[in-house]
């Protein structure tokens, strides 16, 4: 299908995109690496008056460390999250995502700003940013507010962001040496949208026992789904067999995925389940994995 | 010039001649236009006054029209006109898609929009009209149209049972078609067989995804009443001949020009009733009317297929031989039988095809061909064969399963002969001559099936399962007019060529087979460059225009280089035959004693050079005054090739499927793929290759991702690339393809087809990995596409 008729402005500046909305209202609508955007215009699902494009104001882009906080810009594409130093050093998570997300041409223009704004239940950097407890800075006329990733993310492809509000970067609390990370999922193809994936952050003292984990589901609910009971049955636990088991097990009462085109909830928890030990096994010593 | 041509003194398959062109690869010579982006396509093609077609499509699987309302749609900036059903019978009349040959099949009239109901979701209703493609969609977004839905069959299962919603009710029932082949007697060898092993198996409804999606120009031309259709199709002339009887005009009265397809498959050689009204509307509004379907379109309205389910019966004595196979498949093709090939050939073809590498005695085999609220099925690459393939190759591993067998030995044991040629199979089909043995030795030579074997055990201790498949597999190309034309189908089954020499020396070769990426025109160049005697790049190659090339049938069914590049060599031989008698007149020689080498007239006996054909046709174009009176002067010749012999002719092969299972995730890696096999003479070995290779995609994706999936009010659920998987390059394993060569005697070329065979054995071949690799697990699967889902079902893991 052809896109509907729309006008398009490039903002340079957020005052720019203040101006616009007063101007346009609700029919104003941001435009970032619009490889889900012009997607959806195609499908005719929205009929936009105007495509506000926000790619080149300079707030919203950059990467940096400021007061013990990895600050990511809104505007950060996928493939340079993917070869940033600061996020290699910092939130090696984020980066281990990015070939997880789609293809390259994809990846060369997508947004993380874009990715946590349109919150599909499938992608893979809304389970990071929770897993990594990361603070998103929301902007807007009315001013600048920080939310936390876990209360972002509210349903089905909504999130907290008031009618106006743009995100203007995302904030990763600096870990310390003892803190991991995880990303994996099952996807049909490769650059497909998962199956079933998690994202997993949790901290190993020098006995192997686990603290402040964050198990972040993604492909199996409305959206991010934190499991809290697998993550209480791995709390204060050594990691092994026994807890990995047990974080399985409790799996069935932090999920209740839908069943999709891919086969039925059953299915998804089965996935979830595997992912769980995929990942926490990553942790363990080589010769544990091999027992 | 009376010695006639014989494949060794033409030198074929000879790379040490110069211009010998025939078994070599060499690029063909559209490709940099194709990666450049400097091809045209219909959807390239802008005409003067041309407007753009956008279709409303049926929102329901089965509902009565009660009203359009056409008045907003109208008031839409840039809409023209719309139209509706009976806007367009008034000028169009429908069609019934039955074949004669095929007994007792019956489908309903088919209009290019409905008058009362729509049958499918997502079948064309309205027409709009608009000056841009994006206001005529503003104007189907306009259109009020009042449903009354009704009940829709959805489930073939339930398509010839009481109760069942008559789809047409002045058929009777919705039973379009059956046909069973006998032979032998079944129950006596199930009775008396040593084991008797059965299986449902089910291939999954899928389609064939075109990058280029289906487009057409229709321009009636109102000064001289002529209609000239710009179509992305496979055959012009068929549908010159549709465009003709539909709107009433004579098929002198249509042109169909066909530039450069992005792909096809199949898929483009239907009558698409969009594609009819729009060719409809031109003609009542006087002007060009361009439709291009786009994604969505393409999933709900190109024809899809291999929607069956059959149930299968093995039986073999304790050796392991094959003594019956019992079939009995239906196959559910929506709301009417496809125009004009009809939708009841792919069930036909597994009647003919079940078991046919093997030389057994009993066999019986039913299709039940019914109708559903599902969009219409029809014929996609490898039509049949992999459905075929899958149940035979399935319930061979399952005998030698049962038997303790290997693979391997059963298929030796049962293969037929290299040496039992001509051969008549159960189904009656007739093989003028295999190579199944030869092939399964080639292919053991390129796959370390011990390797492989002590892999797979070591890999198995690791919880890594890992399994190897076979499947042989028999295809049928070259059709001669007992595919169609013998059922009344106006689809013509000879094809011609005409080549002629240009003055500078250069050669055109127009054919009426047609190129969708394929290589058609590569092939015809090559072959037109070795008959006559030319460098390659000094021939052009035009396809694609009913009023320039000889009439033929296209390119389907592979028949390409078979028929149509026969007819290609034909010709070159005999204007090479031309040119020499002219030359001789000039040279004061025999014609016999020259040849044509790269261009130059040469004494054949010495290689002397004695005149460049540029020199040659500068003379007789711009000097004919100065040669003999009596001199014939036409450097330009034209043949017509057909097959008279056989009604087909077969090739054969054997695949094997090298694939992990994980047995956690239920996901499939295919790991390596191989593939031997026999398409008669290899013209070009880069592009047979590639053919085989493509088709094994094709296959390998039906078997694993591409599936479309219906909810259960009918709707398509799969209607975008992000849903529909098709296989991408990341997934696919390296590809081995041999050849063994049995050249058919019907022609001088000796080319069979080689389009299919990949897609044919494929999916079995996977199948039988797969199964070899759960064996550990006491778990199997025979329903396509085999999905994580099916396999975690399959292993009770969920
Ligand atoms: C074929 C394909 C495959 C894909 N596969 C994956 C995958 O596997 N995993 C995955 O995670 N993603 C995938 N994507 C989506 C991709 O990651 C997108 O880039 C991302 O979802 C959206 O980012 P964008 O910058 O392109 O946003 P846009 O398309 O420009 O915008 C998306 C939405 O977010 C809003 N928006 C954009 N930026 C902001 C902002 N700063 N503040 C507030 N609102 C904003 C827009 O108004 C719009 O509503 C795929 C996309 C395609 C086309």
């Amino acid at each position: 299908m052809k896109w509907p008729a729309f006008a398009y402005v490039r903002a340079s500046t957020l005052d720019e995109v203040w101006r616009l909305q007063a101007q346009h209202g609700e029919g104003a609508r941001v435009l970032a690496g619009g490889q889900t955007l012009l997607a959806t215009l195609a499908f005719r699902l929205s009929e936009p008056d105007v495509l506000v494009d926000i790619t080149r104001i300079a707030a919203l882009r950059g990467i940096s460390v400021q007061g013990g906080r990895l600050r990511i810009g809104a505007l950060t594409r996928h493939a340079e999250l993917g070869r940033d130093p600061l996020v290699a050093q910092h939130a090696k998570l984020l980066a281990e995502a990015v070939p997880f997300i789609a293809h390259p041409a994809i990846r060369n223009r997508g947004t993380i700003g874009g990715s946590l704004a349109y919150a599909d239940p499938a992608a893979e950097l809304p389970s990071c940013v929770v897993a990594l407890d990361a603070t998103l800075v929301l902007v807007s006329a009315r001013g600048e507010r920080r939310v936390a990733t876990r209360d972002f993310f509210t349903g089905l492809l909504q999130t907290a962001l008031e009618p106006g509000e743009l995100i203007a970067a995302i904030e990763v609390p600096l870990p310390d040496a003892s803190r991991r990370s995880a990303i994996v999922e099952v996807a049909r193809r490769s650059g497909d949208y998962a199956m079933a994936g998690l994202a997993v952050a949790l901290s190993l003292d020098t006995g192997m026992r686990v603290s402040a984990p964050r198990l972040v589901y993604f492909g199996v609910g409305n959206g991010p789904v934190s499991a809290a009971r697998a993550a209480a049955a791995l709390e204060g636990r050594a990691l092994g067999a026994e807890s990995i088991a047990a974080a399985q097990a409790a799996l069935a009462g932090d999920l209740d995925p839908p069943a999709d085109l891919h086969g039925p909830p059953a299915m998804k928890l089965h996935l979830a389940r595997v992912l769980t030990a995929r990942a926490l096994q990553r942790f363990l010593p080589a010769t544990e994995i091999a027992a | 010039m009376n010695e006639i041509p014989t494949p060794e003194n033409i030198g074929l398959s000879r790379e040490d001649l110069p211009n010998s062109y025939i078994g070599r690869s060499v690029p063909r010579p559209n490709l940099p236009k194709l990666v450049q982006g400097l091809a045209s396509y219909t959807d390239d093609v802008t005409l003067p006054r041309m407007v753009h077609a956008a279709f409303l499509r049926s929102p329901h699987a089965h509902a009565r029209i009660v009203k359009v309302d056409s008045a907003a749609a109208l008031a839409v900036p840039g809409v023209l006109r719309v139209f509706t059903g009976a806007d367009l019978a008034k000028v169009c009349d429908p069609w019934v898609a039955t074949l004669d040959h095929l007994k007792g099949m019956k489908s309903a009239p088919q209009h290019p929009l409905p008058l009362e109901r729509a049958t499918w979701q997502g079948e064309p209703v309205v027409a709009v009209i608009a000056e841009s493609r994006a206001a005529a969609e503003d104007g189907v977004a306009a259109l009020a149209v009042e449903w009354e839905p009704l009940p829709a069959q959805l489930d073939m299962e339930t398509a010839l049972a009481p109760g069942a919603v008559l789809i047409h009710p002045a058929l009777g029932d919705n039973l379009v078609f059956t046909r069973t082949a006998t032979k032998g007697d079944v129950e006596a060898a199930m009775a008396a067989a040593h084991k008797v092993v059965e299986a449902t198996f089910v291939t999954g409804r899928h389609t064939g995804v075109t990058l280029e999606p289906r487009s057409i120009i229709a321009d009636y031309n109102r000064a001289d009443g002529t209609l000239t259709a710009h179509h992305s199709t496979q055959a012009p002339h068929m549908m010159q001949g549709v465009f003709a009887k539909q709107l009433r005009m004579e098929e002198g009265q249509v042109r169909v020009i066909c530039k450069d397809v992005g792909g096809s498959f199949g898929i483009k050689v239907h009558v698409y009733p969009d594609e009819v009204a729009v060719a409809a509307i031109a003609k009542v509004m006087g002007r060009p009317v361009k439709f291009v379907a786009d994604r969505f379109e393409s999933f709900v309205s190109d024809i899809h297929a291999r929607d069956h389910r059959l149930k299968g019966r093995i039986a073999v004595d304790a050796e392991g031989k094959i003594l019956a196979f019992d079939i009995d498949d239906l196959t559910g093709i929506g709301p009417y039988s496809v125009y004009p090939r009809t939708s009841a050939v792919e069930g036909n073809q597994v009647v003919n095809l079940c078991g046919g590498p093997y030389d057994f005695a009993n066999y019986r085999c039913t299709t039940t061909v019914v109708l559903q609220n599902k969009t219409p099925t029809c014929q996609y690459r490898a039509v049949g064969h992999p459905i075929a393939t899958a149940v035979t190759e399935g319930l061979v591993d399952l005998a030698a399963e049962a038997l303790g067998m290997d693979p391997i030995e059963i298929r030796r044991r049962n293969l037929i002969r290299d040496d039992a040629y001509p051969y008549t199979s159960p189904p009656g089909m007739r093989f003028e001559g295999l190579s199944h043995h030869a092939a399964l030795e080639k292919l053991l030579a390129m796959v370390p099936v011990a390797k492989i074997r002590a892999d797979q055990e070591a890999q198995r201790k690791k919880g890594v399962y890992r399994g190897l498949g076979f499947a042989s597999f028999i295809e049928l190309t070259n059709p001669s007019p007992f595919m169609y034309g013998l059922g009344g189908a106006r689809i013509s089954a000879q094809d011609g060529a005409t080549v002629r020499m240009d003055p500078d020396g250069s050669v055109v070769v127009l054919s009426g087979v047609t190129e969708q990426g394929q290589g058609t025109e590569g092939i015809l160049r090559q072959i037109v460059a070795h008959g006559v005697g030319v460098a390659l790049e000094r021939v052009k190659v035009v396809t694609g225009d009913t009023q320039t090339t000889p009439y033929g049938g296209g390119t389907w069914a592979c028949r390409g280089a078979g028929i149509g590049g026969e007819a290609a060599l034909q010709s070159a031989i005999a204007l090479k035959q031309q040119i020499l008698v002219v030359a001789g007149a000039m040279l004061q020689a025999a014609p016999e004693s020259l040849d044509i080498v790269l261009g130059q007239v040469v004494d054949k006996a010495t290689g002397r050079e004695r005149m460049p054909l540029g020199e040659l046709g500068r003379i007789l174009y711009f000097r004919g005054d100065t040669l003999p009176k009596d001199l014939p002067r036409e450097l330009v010749q034209t043949r017509h090739f057909i097959t008279k012999e056989y009604p087909f002719a077969f090739t054969n092969g054997i695949q094997a499927c090298w694939a992990e299972v994980d047995a956690e995730t239920g996901l499939v890696t295919v790991l390596e793929h191989w593939c031997v096999e026999d398409c008669g003479r290899v013209i070009n070995p880069l592009l047979v290759d590639e053919q085989v290779r493509g088709g094994i995609v094709q296959g390998l994706g039906g078997a694993l991702y591409e599936h479309c999936v219906y909810d259960g009010q009918g709707n398509l659920l799969t209607t975008t690339m992000a849903d529909y998987l098709v296989p991408m390059s990341a997934e696919m394993p390296d590809i081995h393809v041999g050849h063994v060569e049995t050249p058919t005697r019907e022609s001088l070329l000796g080319a069979k087809g080689a389009g299919e065979a990949g897609t044919a054995g494929a999916p079995a071949a996977l199948m039988n990995a797969i199964n070899d690799a759960l064996r550990p697990l006491g778990a199997r699967v025979t329903e396509q596409p085999f999905t994580p889902a099916c396999i975690l079902q399959a292993l009770g893991k969920i």
